[in-house]
């Protein structure tokens, strides 16, 4: 009863086709973004938003690519720090080289790049399949990485061999660099999430959606009614790729300020495949929930003690922490093996029937 | 509905607690926090680094603090991670810290830039970012008592008196090993100017993060059979090296490591084979100096120590001990100008900055010949950087350089100059004229 999709009688294709087609979730989602758009930066420490939310915006930008990648279109990547990496790269040489280039530019073009790599290294997935293209991908990231290692070209020739965040402005605000205020990186960051989290969710709907999830489920068939396996398999990488890209070029812009390749190494990569896995493989939603559990529930184990004023040394809190950790995620991958999305749609259903449960 | 509610009550938790941050206000004390690292992979370097400071700072605690005020700290885990490091830092950051050891080069590139928005003091002692030696580009970053590029000139200059002469290395075939990461070429730069200079031909060799697969590597340095080889590694890397280089044959006493290359965690795994393995320092190692022995008898025998006791004068708690006492000594300065209060970031800027830690001084803390005397100024955030070279024994390491090893300055400095001005024009900083600071 608190939750109904009936009684909403839609007189044109556009309403049938709306993103969020029921009233009660169009007014929950605008109410959230409102929220989230002034009440963190407004009435939040700067320690919540930089060590709580900038990253999670950043690991769920991640999340969707690598979603788009591994859930719907069924390719399993290895290579998710690796195309960061392409990404924070790239967008390090292009707005030093372009200083006057509007930052908020510089993160598409970045994940441009990304998405280039992205196409090369998808090739070969024609050929190979499953964990052999795990392990293919698994090549990508550790060439990138000895990539970005080896040539100073891509750090500007840096002594430190590191990259950094240019100070940059839009519209007379700070938003990256030293001086950008931690508010101010935020609603960047958030800002770049809702609209390509927009269009996420409205690719993965429509037409070149559909031919993903056809591949992911069985590709002969796919391929027998039309669908062509090497475009969409391709376009899935090179989408993914993009949204990686950009994660990484807010890793470094938006979140760390600088970095060096080790920040994009392959625990990155296996970072984000759990979230994907725990959030929900294909569901732009569980990308969401699954960056949200992986990034702040161990913020949240380790935070605790304090909270409770426990006197604790902290290599006890930080083994306890990883334990509980590991705990939570083999329970939550017991009780609902589909990952957060799907308790979230039996949230939704049980919703519909409450009080009247059956 | 039950996993709802429960993530319901833990979201609510969280946001609840978020508006409960602890206050900053302290009375009487400074707050110092310590990013350790006392779990995960590299754990058996962070363990002795971070008893050694403690143990030191219930030292100057249990003798009344600095000047009346006592020192408080608070541990923070990193595990050798940036990301965990950064989130230390923010939370942390609240109660008005006066310096942060970041305690990896990867944590200090982070911070670098926050410093002076955040007015805290870094004192990344002999990692970090060689170039913040420059203090007109980094007035808020400290690297004393000496740099990677400090260190490699004065090995060089080392293996030049070993040779009988620096013109003697001309034709001398050197290797340079190191992890394959900013901090690991750190040294390189150095060494190809030298290796112009007088001659030596210079191969470098990286390894790989984490290190644990060196075969090609020292199979490489066999062929080329090198008179001396430099190494800078970190964690498991070090131990491996030793060992494959016990494995080839090297002559240990040619092998030298940089001073996060030469611990005991390093060198027992190799066994018998690592005797002789000798690496660079700056403060002496054992229970020898007076100033352990304070601590032995002022904390471990009434049971107030932090660490095993047979493990005290280990190396890298001796690092911590030493790294400790300069922030101490530092803090003290700035008491001396702006008097015995708790002190606010610029002021205790001012005490790093004009820190002159003299032989007497040196004495009074019983760190005689423990450690060398540093002096401190506005362009010269490194202070005059010598390094000892000490060897290990099969039990314990000795040093056996006669007397601190300076580096090349003339080459050294120069370049470093050139980095700082790089780096800062980077960070969007001007050079400040140290003429006009007091």
């Amino acid at each position: 009863m608190i939750y109904r999709e009936a009684g909403y009688f839609k007189t044109t294709y556009a309403a049938d086709q709306a993103v969020f087609p029921i009233l009660q979730d169009r007014i929950f989602v605008a109410a959230l973004l409102v929220l989230a758009f002034l009440l963190p930066p407004l009435a939040f420490s700067e320690y919540w938003l930089q060590a709580v939310l900038i990253p999670f915006l950043v690991y769920a930008l991640a999340a969707l690519g690598l979603n788009i990648l591994t859930g719907y279109a069924g390719q399993l990547s290895l290579g998710t720090g690796g195309f960061m990496a392409v990404g924070a790269y790239s967008a390090f040489k292009i707005s030093t080289a372009f200083p006057d280039l509007n930052i908020l530019l510089v993160f598409p073009l970045a994940g441009l790049a990304a998405a280039g790599v992205g196409l090369l290294f998808g090739i070969p997935s024609l050929r190979i399949k499953g964990f052999y293209l795990a392990v293919a991908t698994l090549a990508a990231q550790f060439f990138l990485i000895w990539l970005f290692n080896k040539v100073p070209w891509f750090v500007n020739y840096a002594p430190s061999g590191t990259i950094s965040a240019p100070p940059r402005t839009v519209f007379g605000v700070m938003v990256t660099g030293p001086e950008a205020t931690a508010a101010a990186r935020y609603v960047v960051a958030l800002g770049l999430v809702v609209v390509f989290g927009w269009v996420a969710k409205n690719l993965v709907r429509g037409r070149v959606g559909r031919a993903w999830m056809a591949i992911r489920d069985r590709d002969i068939a796919a391929e027998i009614i039309g669908v062509r396996p090497l475009r969409t398999k391709l376009l899935a990488f090179g989408i993914s790729s993009f949204y990686c890209g950009m994660a990484g070029a807010g890793l470094v812009f938006l979140y760390l300020g600088s970095a060096e390749t080790l920040a994009f190494d392959i625990n990155v990569s296996f970072l984000v495949l759990f979230m994907v896995i725990i959030g929900g493989l294909g569901s732009v939603l569980g990308s969401f929930l699954g960056a949200g559990f992986i990034i702040l529930i161990p913020i949240f184990l380790t935070n605790v003690p304090h909270w409770l004023g426990l006197p604790m040394s902290v290599a006890l809190q930080k083994q306890l922490e990883l334990m509980i950790f590991g705990a939570l995620i083999l329970f939550f991958l017991i009780v609902e093996p589909h990952g957060l999305a799907r308790l979230w749609q039996i949230t939704k259903e049980k919703l519909r029937r409450w009080p009247f449960p059956y | 509905m039950r996993m709802r509610t429960l993530l319901i009550g833990l979201l609510a938790l969280a946001v609840g607690t978020a508006l409960l941050l602890p206050a900053a206000a302290q009375d009487r004390t400074v707050f110092i926090p310590l990013l350790v690292y006392r779990t995960g992979p590299y754990a058996p370097s962070g363990i002795p680094l971070a008893s050694g400071f403690v143990d030191y700072f219930t030292l100057v605690n249990e003798r009344g603090g600095i000047n009346g005020i006592k020192i408080v700290w608070e541990e923070c885990e990193t595990q050798y991670d940036t990301k965990q490091g950064v989130e230390c830092y923010e939370r942390l950051k609240g109660r008005s810290p006066l310096v942060v050891n970041p305690y990896s080069t990867g944590i200090t590139y982070q911070l670098i830039p926050k410093a002076p928005v955040d007015k805290i003091v870094i004192h990344s002692m002999g990692y970090g970012m060689t170039a913040a030696a420059d203090g007109r580009w980094f007035p808020w970053v400290f690297n004393f008592p000496t740099t990677y590029w400090s260190q490699a000139s004065a090995v060089i200059r080392y293996i030049g008196q070993q040779e009988g002469g620096l013109d003697k290395l001309r034709g001398k075939k050197i290797v340079h090993i190191y992890h394959n990461s900013p901090y690991g070429r750190e040294a390189n730069p150095t060494l190809e100017t030298l290796a112009r200079q007088h001659g030596y031909e210079l191969t470098l060799l990286a390894v790989d993060h984490p290190g644990q697969e060196q075969k090609s590597t020292w199979l490489q340095v066999r062929r080329i059979n090198p008179d001396w080889v430099y190494i800078s590694g970190w964690g498991v890397m070090n131990q491996v090296a030793v060992k494959e280089a016990a494995a080839i044959n090297f002559r240990m006493e040619r092998l030298i490591g940089n001073w996060w290359t030469g611990s005991e965690a390093d060198v027992i795994p190799a066994g018998e084979a690592a005797k002789g393995y000798t690496s660079t320092t700056f403060h002496g190692a054992g229970t020898s100096y007076k100033v352990i022995q304070d601590i032995l008898t002022t904390l471990y025998d009434k049971g107030k120590g932090s660490f095993e006791r047979s493990r005290v004068g280990e190396v890298l708690y001796n690092r911590g001990v030493v790294n400790a006492m300069y922030n101490v000594e530092a803090l003290r300065t700035a008491m001396g100008k702006f008097g015995n209060k708790p002190l606010t970031g610029e002021q205790a800027r001012w005490g790093f900055e004009n820190l002159n830690l003299t032989e007497k001084r040196l004495e009074e803390l019983g760190m005689k010949g423990f450690t060398h005397p540093v002096k401190i100024t506005c362009e010269d955030h490194e202070g005059s950087g010598p390094v000892l070279i000490q060897q290990w024994d099969g039990k314990k390491w000795n040093v056996i350089s006669k007397d601190w090893i300076p580096p090349i300055r003339e080459v050294v400095r120069p370049a470093l100059e050139a980095a700082a001005e790089q780096e800062g024009k980077k960070l969007g900083y001007t050079r400040r004229d140290c003429a006009k600071e007091s």
